[in-house]
């Protein structure tokens, strides 16, 4: 058996202590496997820290591999310029990239060519493989077997996310700038064709 | 940012259109005296608007956007002319691109000249190209919404950042021994050897059993294992090997602990003995 304190300590020192975000699975079968801890106590332990560390400067989050230890949001900006380097900026062409694989996945490298119309560049596609946001997960049954690509637990930690669920709400096709309104409004201008022509003919 | 960088450029040239002063058209009963001027974009400026543009979709969103720009009212010549020169330009450079406006120009210049022509009384097979294009712009722009609202999203390194908490330099790492001690194997070892017994026969194979073979074999027994999962213990052996063959898999078990390739499992006291693949310390 083991003390409720020792549990908590050890946890929050395991925790503290790795660079990834650590499971209540690993907690269980690596850090306690001596103790035999059921999940659910693992879970309510983990609980009571969060609320433990509620008033303090590091806040304990569940990010989709796991618990972390963070640094609390209000805070950053102030912590920020301890920092030498400047946070990576990424390009529109990435984000866009990575925004249709966490959208639309599982989904082709061609898939992603037909929305963007633009060819992905093998750098972007190496990039997001690289920092282990995203995988292939497979070939499409098509000509060519292309690999599928998805995104990873690791996406997600990145941005602090549990599940893809959590993701901003796609833009409704209704809030679009071209609507159907202006769909119509074309179409109507069709019957003006007359016009149109005189306007060539003058020119 | 890329807009307006784009917009300077287009403003910059508007003084080379500006022949089409009179007056030219009147659409819905509105005089129309200027032409959109925007979609000429002077060849110098191509660089920076490519690298201000996603692609030929999102140039287009763009001229949409700001209402300068409608598909009725494409002049064709001038576009062609200067998709045209922007290939010219691009022969040595991203030549990949330009196929890519290129073909957007085309499909411009389709849909203004199926409006030109006549309306056919007869329902024609393929769809309109415009409901193609405008899907293809709707999707766009929604990927785009996305991409920004991904950028905007918190993340590490810029938005979040790990608290870690470092060890002093003498703290290393325990690599986990394995659980079993070697009575509980022996033990284990015997009880095989026990029901070998049954299956003994007086045939003498002249054959050798060779420990590396088997210390392969059981390897590859392990690696079959699906998620490597624990295999038990006893059934590493072949009983109808006899003895010597039983002999032989133990001395492989014991050789590939000792080189760290498997490990040992005992859940609990006289309980099943288990076996996988080593799979590396809590510091993995």
């Amino acid at each position: 058996m083991i003390s409720d304190k020792h549990l908590a300590q050890l946890i929050e020192a395991a925790i503290f202590s790795s660079s990834t975000p650590l499971s209540i699975k690993k907690l269980k079968e690596k850090l306690l496997a001596q103790y035999l801890v059921p999940s659910i106590k693992i879970k309510q332990t983990l609980a009571s820290i969060q609320t433990d560390y509620q008033n303090r400067g590091v806040n304990l989050v569940e990010v989709a591999s796991g618990y972390q230890f963070q640094i609390k949001a209000e805070h950053n900006d102030d912590i920020a310029l301890l920092s030498e380097e400047k946070p990576q900026k990424y390009s529109r062409a990435l984000l866009e990239t990575m925004a249709l694989i966490a959208y639309k996945q599982p989904i082709t490298r061609g898939e992603i060519e037909d929305v963007r119309g633009v060819a992905v560049s093998s750098h972007i596609i190496k990039t997001l493989v690289e920092r282990q946001w995203v995988k292939v997960v497979g070939h499409k049954e098509v000509p060519g077997r292309p690999s599928m690509y998805a995104t990873t637990k690791e996406f997600l930690d990145y941005f602090s996310l549990k599940s893809l669920e959590q993701l901003p709400e796609l833009m409704p096709i209704a809030k679009s700038a071209i609507t159907d309104s202006t769909m119509q409004d074309i179409m109507s201008k069709s019957t003006q064709v007359s016009q149109s022509i005189e306007t060539e003919t003058k020119q | 940012m890329s807009a307006e960088l784009a917009n300077q450029f287009l403003k910059n040239d508007e003084g080379k259109m500006q022949q089409q002063v009179l007056p030219f058209a009147l659409i819905r009963g509105e005089a129309i005296i200027e032409k959109p001027q925007d979609l000429f974009i002077p060849p110098d400026a191509l660089e920076v608007i490519l690298e201000s543009f996603e692609g030929p979709l999102d140039l287009l969103l763009y001229l949409i956007k700001r209402q300068k720009f409608d598909i009725v009212d494409l002049p064709i010549a001038p576009i062609t002319t200067q998709y045209m020169s922007y290939v010219e330009l691009m022969k040595g450079g991203k030549l990949e691109l330009a196929a890519e406006y290129l073909v957007m120009a085309a499909i411009l210049a389709e849909i203004k000249s199926r409006l030109l022509l006549p309306k056919q009384q007869v329902e024609e097979e393929d769809s309109d190209p415009r409901a193609e294009l405008v899907r293809r712009l709707q999707e766009y722009e929604v990927i785009k919404k996305a991409a920004q609202d991904l950028d905007d999203l918190p993340r590490m390194e810029r938005d979040i950042s790990a608290a870690q908490a470092k060890f002093s330099e003498s703290f290393s790492y325990k690599i986990r021994e394995a659980d079993v001690d070697l009575a509980d194997l022996v033990g284990a070892l015997q009880a095989v050897l026990k029901r070998t017994k049954a299956f003994e026969h007086h045939h003498i194979t002249r054959e050798g059993l060779s420990t590396r073979q088997r210390m392969s074999e059981i390897l590859a027994t392990l690696q079959q294992v699906e998620n490597q999962n624990f295999t038990a213990f006893e059934s590493l052996f072949e009983l109808s090997e006899g003895r010597d063959g039983v002999v032989v898999s133990f001395l492989a078990i014991l050789e590939l602990l000792k080189e760290n390739l498997i490990e040992c499992q005992q859940a609990e006291e006289l309980g099943q003995i288990h076996l996988r693949l080593y799979r590396g310390s809590i510091s993995d």
